[in-house]
């Protein structure tokens, strides 16, 4: 919302001593940012005079039109001047700047020789001052204007300071030069006058029969003010003065009836919409579309009307989409002779909806969603007529309202909790001052309070609270620490992702965050199906190309792999931790229990059972080289090996026991994918990628990659210490020949089984595949330890032989002699 | 056995001792000067033919003897094994500076960091951490935080919508969701921050990504007052942006807070827009059952990637978002 000071002075008495700056500090500090201050006219220096166009030279031997121009400028003599524009005849009146002046952006404009010609000036454009970015031509004024010679920086009200307003949602009000302007007042303790409070008194006689006015339901609209006007004459324009304070305000002037509707809405807050009444059939009814389907706006659209829209209707057709747009049909045109006037107190939802389903915000309905003043419909419309019939023939005929104004209504209030809340004193006696100076009528004995008609907002205890805070100043807030709370500390959740990220940052993995979004393609190219494949869609994604939630981390590391590769990099470890989204569960429709109390605790169990639970998973990609060649030796590639290696890594660190199996799961290679198994429960997969999944994405030749689904695994103790024995401890090497298709971890899960409770470790040391005949040899070292003694020699090769009997029971091992 | 004698076969040894070059030439010595067949050796042995009191004499002077050569022969011995340990040590120098082999740098993305680091300071504080799910119930999202219906900013242009839209589900637009999950799971007192993924229909641009990061907190407890926000703020503040950062709060519009603000802090010579705040609406504090007669509370949320902007002069969010190692890298594991 802008709001020049020139238009705010018209309501506020303020001393030439006070800055802009002050004002806009003042408007910061009750809660209205100040985006920018406009400083016009500060680079503009005259001479700046309007001129009359005497006569016209084109110049026709030039690529583009040229005119040289004789002008009037009261000086006695004519002046000539260079122009490129042709929107001006002779006769009109136009802004001339003269030599010595300058205009914005350091333009200095002296008499100079071009085209062949000397020129004496400049003929200017709106933009060429700075005070629009109108460039279409130059500006062109009627004798109505201004006079031959008059100053034109202070004809055109060029020197101005325009504050650029951020307006809360909950404050409506203050998108009009009142509302601002009482701001203002109230936060440099200055005095208001209200321009409402002179419209009061506005009595128009009735001349005639005027157009009628009926709401259909009142839940729509509370009060609706037509005002008929005849003698109207279309070649009346608009006030330089007002054409200026519209454009000041970021707006275009465009015929005088248009002009003082908007005027007025800026000016007071109120929209306006004027009808020709010539083209109105019958009275003017505000109501549902109902079945009537097809409607032109202004703007030349055509739109689909649901039944569901607010329209004011005719006797026989809609007219305008309420609040938000009026129709071609009945819009004002050169032969307008008699004006229907609307203003109505719409409810807001209903606004807000018409402009949302027609996806069009207009000056009217932004601020009838925020809630006007019901009182405005029958003060701004006198104020349109006050206008109208004093720039123009027109004249009032009748007005017609229907339905009353409704306002917010009387609260009682406690004071004392207002300083309970803010933390500092404020004394019964300032609570009902500032109250007071916002609007509100106080009655300080009972504490009820009668919030200003503008104050929709005002309902309850902490409504007023914010009132007298900002009235006060926010800056008056002590800073104070709360009583300290009991102890907190990270969950075990939070512990273990925190530990499994820093481990994977310190081996060297860079951590990246995705968005978790996705498509039907990715989830196919990966081998996703069933379950794995299924998701959430979203209703309004982004774009067309990631409809759907992610359901595996693996694809966006994929994606952001391949960028770092189009970036030059080769080789490299990237890990991401977050949620992913397989549609576990059917979505039921929404539950919406009412808010002016706790649901019951069955609604509220309901509505957390109605969220889908999201799994949490980290996932690494290991792309190209773990070690570079270079002069120490070659290179070593990531292997799948790796892969598992950080997998287990990670249940390690989590202090859980796993068992490992070989698994076809996509996106991996059938024959090189590891599953972790907790609990009986798959909780990782590591290894390397699916070969067409490599191809497809261009990633570097067997690039490997490991998830894990840390929401799966079961609660563990990050740390849990046992006691380390100190007895010595006997080493005994095994090489058992298999089948090749006995796994490593079958055997030593076998061996380990075999060898008892004393077993500390086994590790397998040796494979050699060369025997032949389908058979290989593995060898392990297992190491034996009591707690509260020395094992003897035959101890420890009874546990030995324990645990390749147990190997040969299971796995068919046969121990390899030397 | 003259004391002068034997004094020459002491000068003798260490005489060679000292003179040996080598280990090797050592070992000749000590063979010559303190092995078997040496004087000091036979005197030695020439001890138990003599009278008790010559045995004690020549035994004390043979005894010193023995001594002053040993302890020679010591000296002479670690000053050549000194030596020969130099030389081999000096034949195995190394260019140290060839480029060793040179691991992956690894990382945490500085959103986790800076999370990290927040929730650090407030567990700190007595705070806990909690979190809640990213596809949230419209109701958890919008209606408990008294945004209703109607409020443009549950209009398609801000909200990421589920399908069926009928669920009310939502990619929740702030972690103010989990507020109210706090406040309907637990009692009073709660002392609560919500770090977490939030999601914008906001296209990608220079200070714009349509999924980001917030942190919120929330105090509900007898007694809190708008002070205590302003203090909690306050330290807060410190703790990201450094000691001598001032905040300043604004009036503004939250519908879930009132009185509401925008913090400011003013940091590198200039006031910037840091987060929200404000005491918990009596609205909601009703629909999630907490009394209002006996509680009151506040929240305050601000964006982490903002955050990590301004401390850090990141100037655009792609940086943040795409994943390029070289930016994540500069962050090592902690700020």
């Amino acid at each position: 919302m802008r709001a020049p000071l020139s238009w705010i002075k018209d309501f506020v008495e303020i001393p030439t001593h006070i800055t802009a700056e002050q004002i806009s500090d003042g408007l910061i500090r009750v809660g209205f940012e100040v985006e920018e201050i406009i400083h016009q006219g500060a680079d503009l220096t005259g001479p700046l005079k309007f001129a009359k166009v005497l006569s016209i030279q084109e110049l026709p031997e030039h690529k583009k039109p040229i005119r040289y121009v004789g002008l009037d400028c009261g000086e006695g003599e004519t002046r000539f001047v260079i122009c490129g524009a042709t929107n001006f005849a002779v006769g009109d009146l136009v802004v001339a700047a003269l030599p010595g002046a300058i205009l914005p952006g350091n333009f200095a404009i002296s008499a100079r020789e071009t085209y062949g010609k000397t020129s004496n000036g400049m003929i200017c454009s709106a933009r060429e001052l700075g005070i629009s970015d109108e460039h279409s031509g130059i500006m062109v004024f009627s004798d109505a204007d201004a006079q031959i010679g008059d100053d034109a920086i202070n004809g055109l009200q060029i020197n101005d300071v325009i504050f650029d307003v951020a307006v809360n949602p909950d404050r409506g009000y203050a998108l009009s030069i009142r509302g601002i302007a009482r701001e203002v007042a109230g936060s440099l303790g200055l005095t208001f006058t209200d321009p409402v409070e002179a419209l009061r008194s506005l009595k128009f006689e009735e001349t005639g029969k005027g157009v009628s006015a009926a709401i259909e339901d009142r839940s729509t609209a509370s009060v609706f003010y037509l005002r008929t006007l005849s003698n109207f004459d279309s070649k009346a324009t608009t006030p330089l003065w007002m054409k200026r304070r519209i454009e000041k305000m970021g707006m275009r002037s465009i015929s005088l009836v248009v002009d003082v509707t908007n005027y007025v809405m800026l000016e007071l807050g109120q929209p306006l919409h004027a009808f020709d009444k010539a083209k109105i059939k019958g009275g003017l009814t505000i109501k549902r579309a109902g079945k009537s389907s097809k409607f032109v706006t202004l703007d030349g659209q055509e739109r689909i009307l649901s039944p569901e829209d607010l329209m004011v209707c005719d006797d026989e057709q809609p007219l305008a989409l309420a609040g938000t747009m009026g129709g071609l049909s009945s819009e004002i045109t050169e032969t307008t002779t008699e004006i229907a006037l609307e203003a109505v107190n719409f409810c807001p939802v209903c606004i807000a909806k018409n402009s949302r389903r027609h996806k069009l915000s207009s000056e009217a309905s932004r601020r009838l969603e925020r809630n006007v003043d019901p009182s405005l419909p029958e003060f701004a419309s006198a104020r349109f007529v006050q206008l109208l019939t004093a720039h123009s023939s027109a004249t009032h005929v009748a007005t017609l309202v229907a339905g009353e104004p409704v306002y917010a209504p009387v609260v009682t209030i406690d004071p004392t909790y207002i300083s309970k809340i803010l933390g500092f004193e404020v004394s019964n006696s300032e609570v009902a001052q500032i109250l007071r100076l916002i609007g509100c009528d106080v009655d300080e004995k009972s504490w009820t309070v009668d919030p200003p008609s503008w104050r929709a907002d005002l309902l309850g205890i902490a409504d007023f609270t914010e009132e007298v805070a900002r009235m006060i100043g926010y800056d008056k807030i002590p800073s104070i620490l709360p009583p300290r709370p009991k102890h907190a500390t990270l969950t075990p959740t939070q512990k273990r992702r925190r530990a499994v990220a820093t481990m994977l940052a310190n081996r060297g993995f860079a951590e990246v965050q995705t968005f978790p979004f996705t498509n039907k393609s990715t989830i196919d190219a990966m081998g996703f199906v069933a379950e794995r494949a299924s998701t959430y869609a979203i209703a309004n994604p982004m774009s067309e190309e990631f409809p759907l939630m992610r359901v595996h981390l693996v694809p966006g590391l994929i994606e952001v792999a391949a960028r770092n590769i189009s970036r030059g990099a080769k080789d490299f470890a990237i890990f991401e931790m977050g949620s992913i989204f397989r549609s576990s569960q059917k979505l039921v429709t929404a539950i919406s229990p009412s808010l002016d109390k706790r649901p019951d605790q069955k609604v509220i169990d309901e509505i957390f059972a109605s969220v889908p639970s999201q799994a949490y998973h980290v996932a690494g990609l290991l792309v190209g080289k773990i070690e570079n060649e270079n002069w120490q030796g070659k290179a070593r590639s990531y292997t799948w090996q790796d892969a598992i290696e950080y997998a287990q890594e990670i249940l390690a660190l989590c202090n859980l026991d796993w068992s490992i199996k070989r698994s076809d799961f996509a996106p991996w290679h059938p024959g090189r994918c590891a599953e972790l198994i907790v609990d009986g429960k798959a909780v990782a997969h590591a290894g390397e990628l699916h070969p067409r999944v490599i191809a497809k994405y261009g990633l570097p030749e067997r690039s490997v990659a490991f998830a894990v689904g840390l929401s799966a695994l079961p609660d563990s103790e990050l740390v849990r210490p046992t006691v380390v024995g100190t007895m010595p401890a006997a080493l005994q090497d095994v090489a058992l020949i298999v089948d090749e298709n006995i796994s490593a971890a079958d055997l030593e899960a076998a061996l380990r089984a075999g060898a008892g409770d004393l077993l500390e470790s086994i590790t397998l040391f040796d494979r050699y595949d060369k025997i032949g005949d389908g058979k290989i040899s593995l060898a392990f070292t297992l190491v034996f330890r009591a707690q509260d003694r020395t094992l003897t020699g035959e101890e420890v090769s009874a546990m030995r032989e324990a645990a390749t009997n147990q190997a040969a029971k299971s796995c068919g091992a046969i121990v390899r002699t030397a | 056995m003259r004391q002068e004698e034997v004094t020459s076969w002491v000068q003798d040894a260490q005489a060679a001792f000292l003179a040996a070059t080598d280990l090797d030439s050592l070992k000749a010595a000590r063979l010559a000067h303190a092995g078997d067949k040496s004087a000091v050796a036979l005197a030695s042995r020439t001890l138990g033919s003599l009278t008790p009191e010559e045995k004690a004499s020549a035994g004390k002077i043979i005894g010193e003897a023995k001594a002053q050569i040993a302890q020679a022969l010591a000296e002479a011995t670690a000053k050549l094994e000194a030596q020969r340990d130099m030389k081999v040590l000096l034949e195995e120098v190394v260019d140290i500076t060839l480029p060793v082999n040179r691991k992956h740098r690894g990382g945490l993305h500085p959103i986790s960091i800076i999370k990290n680091e927040v929730s650090d300071f407030f567990i700190e504080q007595g705070f806990s951490v909690e979190e809640g799910p990213e596809l949230e119930s419209g109701w958890l999202n919008f209606d408990a935080l008294n945004i209703p219906a109607d409020h443009p900013a549950r209009t398609m242009q801000d909200t990421f919508f589920i399908e069926p839209v009928e669920s009310g589900m939502v990619l929740r637009t702030h972690t103010s969701p989990v507020q109210i999950r706090s406040m309907l799971t637990q009692e009073p007192p709660i002392y609560v921050i919500c770090p977490g993924r939030t999601f914008r229909a906001d296209e990608l641009d220079a200070t714009h990504s349509p999924v980001f990061h917030q942190v919120e907190g929330l105090v509900i407890d007898r007694g809190i007052t708008m002070a205590h926000l302003k203090g909690v703020l306050d330290n807060f503040a410190r703790h990201m942006f450094g000691s001598d950062v001032e905040t300043r709060l604004r009036p503004s519009f939250f519908p879930f807070t009132e009185p509401s603000a925008e913090v400011d802090i003013y940091f590198n010579n200039r006031w910037i827009e840091w987060g929200g705040c404000g005491m918990v609406n009596p609205k909601v504090l009703a629909t999630c059952g907490i009394d209002t007669e006996i509680y009151s509370g506040f929240a305050f949320g601000m964006g982490l990637e903002r955050t990590l902007m301004v401390r850090h002069g990141i100037t655009d969010m792609h940086d943040i978002v795409e994943g390029d190692l070289r930016f994540t890298r500069q962050f090592g594991v902690g700020l």
